[in-house]
């Protein structure tokens, strides 16, 4: 006991067992039984075997292709909007520009919606964009003209509501990781480049980018992941999981449907599998792309 | 240092080993009825409207006071009306975590009933002292394979709730309107002259649709269960709809149907004047449409000249116990009073408004026409002349006991309907959209 215990050989892996075991418990056990289920009816206390045929008509689902595309353009559009905009946010807060002690302030305040429930904020966000002309974008849209707007009931207006309520809730998380990545670059690339008379802009473009990378790397890979696993957010924000035309259905929301609301789990993990296969291909594909596997080349 | 180190590793044990045992806890096979020790059971139930559980809990009082040796203590638990039924879902799937009588919606009930073991315990016997008077269509819709695994709440038969006071500013007399081409010339007239809505076009429920198809004589569903929702009579179901709104008899609504809040809203203000709509809408009006006291009048559903039924009972909830409960055989019997009983069926309209399963009550006018009822006193006219006027003709739709019949209102609620009345698209065109649709999601 006592020499296994003291094993130098095997203390990391004791160390590490702990994570092992949830990660089998909690994630490889589940897709293992997922993968089974899509090839299954499963029904109460009863599962039966059918071979493809859920995929088959995973295949030729109307539906579900929908909830791809919204799932992949509210993904792009996410990262579209949550790159760029956190990192000049960062590099406001991160310059000698202003009161330091306002850009505490700010900081902190930019990280507020991320520690707010998605569920408040959701219910929050359906009455900014509810469909009455005393609802406050509406407002908004009559200050400046137009309106009143359906916001939640026309698909691109519908989206814009969405997309905001990502903006609001990520854009401070994001903030903090480019804020870090920022700090960790040494201050004597910029003292360098501003002796050789480089511009604030050249210097964010020629140092500040490029020494960002693994961030911006770490950030795109867990926005494809979320943009695609987006759920709640739509959930609450049309109170519920049935929108006009399916405007709102993301894939976690059919999954949801099939599977919870409708019992067709084993529809539902077939769902499930095609989704983790996109994820993983897109990532996987972007990783190995942005040189993240390769061995340093310093 | 070394005993130390030997404590802390036992602690680190210790916790494992206890955070697993926490995790796998309570599942240890059928539990024995839960008794206090006063001898009463605690019952808990969920539901999905506040409204409901108020008339529950009047329920378990009377029962307590009927059965002292059989007492009960209902715990009553609302929850929103999807998340109670996902909830619900995940626990009849996992076994546990289930309440010991619930309240089911009826376009969710079938979901619950797939298969050949449905989680939920056979009320049949139960049901057997009641039966005789209650009407059996609404039994049917709660069964399956001869056993029935839910009891209704009400018939939930079709009305038109007219705004008299509206329509008399335009000239309009509601007691003229019969047919829907009736309805559809009033709708029309009352709106040149004012410029505002008559009717509703839901697009987030299916109602008025199965109405008008069960009054034509169709079905979404043949004889075999072959979904047929592009057939004859549902097409001209909504392409009668489809001229209402170009006529501008009915239009959309804020909120998508007339039982939302932003539509509670836009109808206590005036903007929408007729509301066909199952007759528990009553109690929506009295809860939630304060300024439209005295203004309303019920008024029989309108029809199709020479169709095939009068009027439909539309929505419903049936309630059931789960197998997995240990107070079973209690909750049974207490659910079948609540439900069933004469008793309960006065409580059905006198707490909420509803018109009751058990007919015997429609005729009781010591009860319909009792002037202290709050639902008398906000109508113009009484529910139950309107009811029994066309007592002889509710008809009923079979599609809704089909066990597909969930995908299909859910593709209606959230696509055909909007397809029709929002984007304007042909009734035809858009359900043979949705026959193939439904054709592969249901695999037919």
């Amino acid at each position: 006991m006592r020499q296994i215990l003291y094993s130098k050989r095997l203390a990391p892996y004791l160390f590490i067992l702990p994570f092992l075991v949830t990660l089998a418990v909690f994630w490889i056990v589940p897709i293992g039984r997922s993968f089974v289920m899509s090839f299954q009816e499963v029904l109460y206390g009863q599962a039966t075997f059918i071979g493809t045929d859920n995929y088959e008509r995973l295949w030729r689902d109307r539906v579900f292709w929908q909830a791809l595309y919204n799932s992949m353009r509210y993904m792009i559009l996410t990262i579209v909007l949550l790159v760029p905009i956190p990192m000049v946010l960062a590099a406001v807060v991160n310059s000698k520009l202003g009161n330091p002690r306002v850009k505490a302030f700010f900081k902190a305040s930019l990280f507020v919606p991320a520690l707010t429930s998605v569920v408040v904020a959701g219910i929050v966000f359906r009455l900014i964009f509810a469909e009455s002309d005393s609802a406050m974008m509406n407002q908004v849209a009559e200050f400046f003209g137009f309106g009143p707007v359906r916001w939640l009931r026309e698909d691109i207006t519908g989206l814009v509501a969405l997309l905001a309520l990502a903006l609001w809730r990520w854009s401070g998380v994001n903030t903090m990781y480019f804020l870090a990545g920022m700090q960790s670059i040494p201050t004597e690339y910029y003292e360098a480049a501003s002796i050789d008379g480089a511009s604030k802009f050249q210097q964010f473009l020629h140092i500040t980018i490029p020494n960002l990378k693994p961030t911006i790397v770490y950030v795109v890979t867990i926005s494809v992941y979320g943009g695609l696993a987006m759920f709640l957010e739509s959930f609450m924000l049309y109170a519920g999981n049935s929108s006009p035309n399916n405007q709102g259905l993301t894939v976690i929301g059919y999954l949801y449907r099939k599977g919870i609301e409708e019992n067709d789990l084993g529809f539902a993990s077939a769902v499930g599998v095609v989704l983790l296969v996109i994820v993983m291909t897109i990532n996987l594909t972007y990783l190995i792309a942005s040189g993240t596997f390769k061995k340093e080349a310093a | 240092m070394t005993t130390q180190r030997t404590k802390m590793s036992a602690l680190v044990a210790g916790l494992a080993v206890a955070s697993l045992a926490a995790c796998s806890g309570g599942g240890s096979g059928e539990a024995a009825p839960t008794q206090n020790s006063d001898g009463s059971t605690n019952l808990s139930m969920w539901t999905f409207a506040d409204v409901h559980a108020a008339y529950y809990e009047e329920m378990a009082d009377q029962w307590n006071d009927a059965n002292p040796e059989q007492e009960i203590r209902l715990d009553v638990t609302v929850y929103p009306y999807e998340d109670m039924h996902n909830k619900l879902q995940l626990a009849v799937n996992s076994g546990e975590g289930l309440p010991d009588v619930v309240d089911i919606e009826v376009n969710k009930f079938a979901s619950f009933v797939k298969g050949s073991t449905p989680p939920l315990v056979d009320l049949t016997e139960a049901a057997a002292p009641y039966a005789d008077d209650v009407v059996q269509a609404r039994l049917d819709l709660y069964s399956k394979d001869g056993k029935v695994y839910g009891f209704p709440t009400h018939v939930g038969a079709f009305v038109a709730f007219y705004n008299t006071e509206l329509l008399e500013g335009a000239g309009i007399d509601y007691t003229t309107i019969e047919t829907w081409d009736d309805f559809r010339e009033a709708g029309a007239e009352y709106n040149a002259a004012t410029d505002k809505a008559f009717g509703v076009a839901s697009t987030g429920v299916n109602f008025v649709e199965p109405l008008i198809t069960a009054q034509l004589g169709g079905e979404f569903f043949d004889a075999e269960g072959n979904l047929q929702v592009n057939s004859p009579e549902v097409v001209e179901a909504l392409s009668m709809e489809q001229e209402m709104q170009d006529a501008g008899a009915i239009s959309t609504i804020p909120g998508g149907s007339p039982d939302s809040e932003e539509a509670f809203g836009a109808i206590n203000n005036g903007d929408y004047a007729a509301i066909v709509y199952p007759a528990w809408y009553t109690s929506r009006f009295v809860d939630y449409m304060p300024d439209l006291e005295g203004n309303v009048a019920i008024a029989p559903a309108p029809v199709i000249e020479g169709g095939a039924a009068q009027t439909i009972g539309g929505g419903g909830t049936g309630a059931s116990v789960p197998v997995a409960s240990p107070n079973r055989d209690l909750a049974s019997d207490w659910l079948a009073f609540a439900k069933l009983s004469p008793e309960a069926n006065v409580a059905v309209w006198e707490v909420l408004g509803f018109d009751p399963v058990n007919m015997a009550v429609w005729e009781d006018e010591a009860v319909t026409m009792n002037p202290d009822n709050k639902f008398n006193q906000y109508f113009q006219t009484n529910l139950f002349d309107v009811l029994n006027e066309v007592k002889g003709g509710i008809g009923h739709l079979d599609s809704f006991t089909d066990p597909n019949w969930p995908s299909v209102d859910n593709t209606f609620r959230t696509v055909t309907l909007n397809e029709i009345f929002e984007n304007g698209v042909p009734a035809q065109d858009a359900l043979d959209q949705t026959q193939s649709d439904l054709q592969n999601e249901l695999g037919q």
